[in-house]
């Protein structure tokens, strides 16, 4: 597919600091695209030089081929980590303003339903919850019915269930052939968005692609949960190597069959066993060496 | 001109509802006129102003007996036909000019001219020309009010825009817009528009409020005053989108516009007269979109000028405006 915005040789430097060091993306048209990093990894940096908010210090981005100009502004649509909005405007108001500063928009009756905005439409910005406030500014993200979209950290803050609805509307939206640039803290939310995640840390991409091949490229083996009573000392025994992870013990393989043979052999009660899948977080600790610090 | 028209319509609601400034807005020149009407309304000042045409030194060697007279302060004056405008108007309780045969003005329906009059006599015998000159007094709260109301403009307008702008900047709206295909320079200007239809509005409540306690002096065009009060106000407002361009801190923005405002504030003639004072400090007087907005408003009001005779003011009103908004758009940065 091709892509709809490409960064090449991406640069930026702020005095002493090298905030994103010449990285090269292509995001093709009609997927979610994840960029996953630690704090200070300049994710943010990155997706502002794509949204052309700031300026890079080398490099070229490029939006359908095309340096980013006045038609970008019209076709893009930008949620911001930070923002806020003019005070004292009501939600239905707020989505006005917007409206008429595009040349081309969604009809507002079909953005109050995409983003189940109807019954805070009345209601003043200033008082609508955590939730309501992300789906209304997701609602301004889209009120040009934009091509492409740009969602930086949009669920941090929320509760879960809030966060949950939030992935739903997500989806709805990549549902209508939107291409969708993410950026999150959350690693269950880039498995559950994300098509391609890009995972940056100082500046640079370490790793890139879907989130299933980056996990079996990166993980050969699977991790077997034992609880430690159970298992006692007697796995160091029988040479297998273990590591403990609160009440378990967790053992990594990847001769599944052979191991467990190994345990029921040696008289492990393997009725409490479990098998864990390794997960998205444990390839952001692997490749960046960081924990998630949201 | 649509985008112009949904900022500009945004930034109308959000001052409109901000219940307690517009209050705030409202009352506050109301309660100054009021109650400055009514603390100089005895107008029982114990020195007497004269106008003096010639130089003091003249005037020593011509009447020493009356210069040596306490609690009387001269004001000098090179034009005469200017200096008898103030005596006809009670701005000023005597004329007197020396650069000739010695005369004096008075007013003749005013005490303390009458009184003026009995002193010089008294020190100096008939050696002065009585000329008398007749005209309503102009009450202080009429020569106060354009400074009040101009003084409550400035505050509006610099404060109003330059925090406005600035808090939008910190809080991340600007860069919201910055996102959208809304030019810097539509932004700025429905700021300005905004600003200048409100504060109008309320500038006209307030005069019509106190007019109908006080009935102010009004010997000029309403038209004319109109047009000078705008361009005052639209030259101010410009001033405060200028400071507030480039600024992302509330308390740096704060200070840069009471640098503004302060000197506007002492030396613009919203307070006090600046006849007298130093003639730099006049030269210096004149860089204040307020000096030109009160002089003009003043003339206007309490000395029927015309839109002719007020266009030096309205010429530099508007090149101020359109230098400082020219200047705003082209430093402006959204972030």
């Amino acid at each position: 597919m091709s892509p709809i915005i490409t960064a090449a040789k991406l640069f930026k430097q702020y005095p002493g600091v090298i905030a994103v060091d010449r990285i090269d993306l292509a995001i093709p048209k009609g997927i979610c695209f994840g960029l996953l990093g630690p704090n200070g990894a300049g994710k943010t940096t990155t997706i502002e030089m794509l949204e052309g908010i700031q300026m890079q210090t080398s490099g070229t981005v490029l939006y359908k081929g095309e340096p980013l100009g006045a038609r970008y502004r019209e076709e893009v649509g930008i949620q911001f980590q930070h923002t806020a909005l003019q005070e004292f405007l009501t939600v239905r108001e707020t989505l006005e303003l917007f409206e008429r500063l595009y040349r081309r928009t969604l009809p507002i009756p079909e953005l109050i339903e995409l983003c189940s905005l109807a019954d805070i439409l009345e209601r003043d910005t200033r008082k609508i919850s955590g939730g309501q406030r992300q789906r209304l500014l997701l609602a301004l993200a889209l009120i040009n019915d934009p091509e492409l979209i740009f969602l930086d950290e949009p669920t941090t803050g929320l509760d879960p269930q809030a966060r949950r609805n939030f992935w739903d509307l997500v989806n709805l939206v990549k549902s209508r052939d939107k291409t969708i640039v993410l950026t999150t803290h959350y690693m269950e939310e880039a498995y559950a968005l994300c098509d391609e995640i890009a995972i940056m840390d100082k500046g640079r991409i370490v790793s890139q692609g879907t989130p299933a091949h980056l996990l079996s490229e990166h993980f050969g083996d699977v991790i077997l949960q034992i609880p430690q009573s159970d298992a006692g000392s007697k796995l160091a025994d029988f040479g297998l190597s273990a590591v403990q992870a609160g009440d378990m013990l967790e053992i990594r393989t990847n001769r599944l069959h052979q191991t467990l043979q190994q345990l029921l052999e040696n008289g492990i009660n393997l009725d409490r066993l479990r098998i864990r899948a390794w997960t998205l977080e444990d390839l952001f600790i692997n490749v960046t060496g960081k924990k998630l610090n949201p | 001109m649509r985008k112009f028209l949904a900022v500009l319509h945004a930034r109308n609601m959000e001052f409109l509802r901000d219940r307690s400034a517009l209050a705030w807005n409202l009352a506050m020149p109301f309660m100054l006129v009021i109650g400055l009407a009514f603390t100089f309304s005895s107008s029982d000042r114990d020195i007497y102003k004269i106008g003096l045409v010639g130089g003091l030194d003249k005037l020593h060697s011509v009447a020493p007996a009356l210069q040596s007279t306490r609690y009387i302060s001269y004001v000098p004056y090179d034009d005469l036909n200017a200096a008898i405008g103030k005596v006809k108007h009670h701005q000023m309780d005597m004329l007197i000019d020396v650069s000739g045969t010695p005369r004096y003005w008075i007013n003749s329906s005013s005490p303390s001219g009458y009184l003026l009059e009995r002193i010089v006599r008294g020190a100096e015998g008939h050696r002065f020309e009585r000329q008398v000159v007749e005209g309503a007094e102009i009450r202080y709260v009429d020569w106060f009010l354009p400074g009040i109301l101009g003084m409550n403009m400035m505050f509006a307008c610099l404060f109003g825009v330059g925090f406005v702008i600035v808090r939008y900047r910190k809080n991340g709206f600007l860069k919201r817009l910055k996102a959208t295909p809304l030019g810097a320079f539509q932004f700025l200007f429905a700021q300005l528009i905004s600003r200048l239809l409100l504060i109008m509005l309320v500038t006209m409540i307030v005069y019509t409020g106190c007019n109908f306690f006080i009935e102010f002096n009004m010997q000029g065009s309403y038209w004319t005053l109109l047009l000078v009060t705008t361009l005052g106000a639209m030259s101010m407002i410009s001033i405060g989108l200028l400071i507030a361009a480039r600024t992302a801190s509330e308390e740096l923005a704060g200070g840069i516009l009471n640098l503004v405002v302060w000197p506007m504030m002492l030396l613009s003639g919203a307070w006090f007269s600046l006849e007298g004072a130093q003639v730099w400090v006049q030269k210096i007087s004149l860089i204040f979109p307020l000096t030109h907005m009160i002089s003009a408003a003043r003339a206007i009001m309490n000395e029927g000028a015309t839109l002719l005779q007020v266009m030096p003011h309205v010429w530099v009103l508007a090149l101020m405006s359109i230098f400082f908004v020219a200047i705003g758009a082209y430093v402006f940065k959204w972030e």
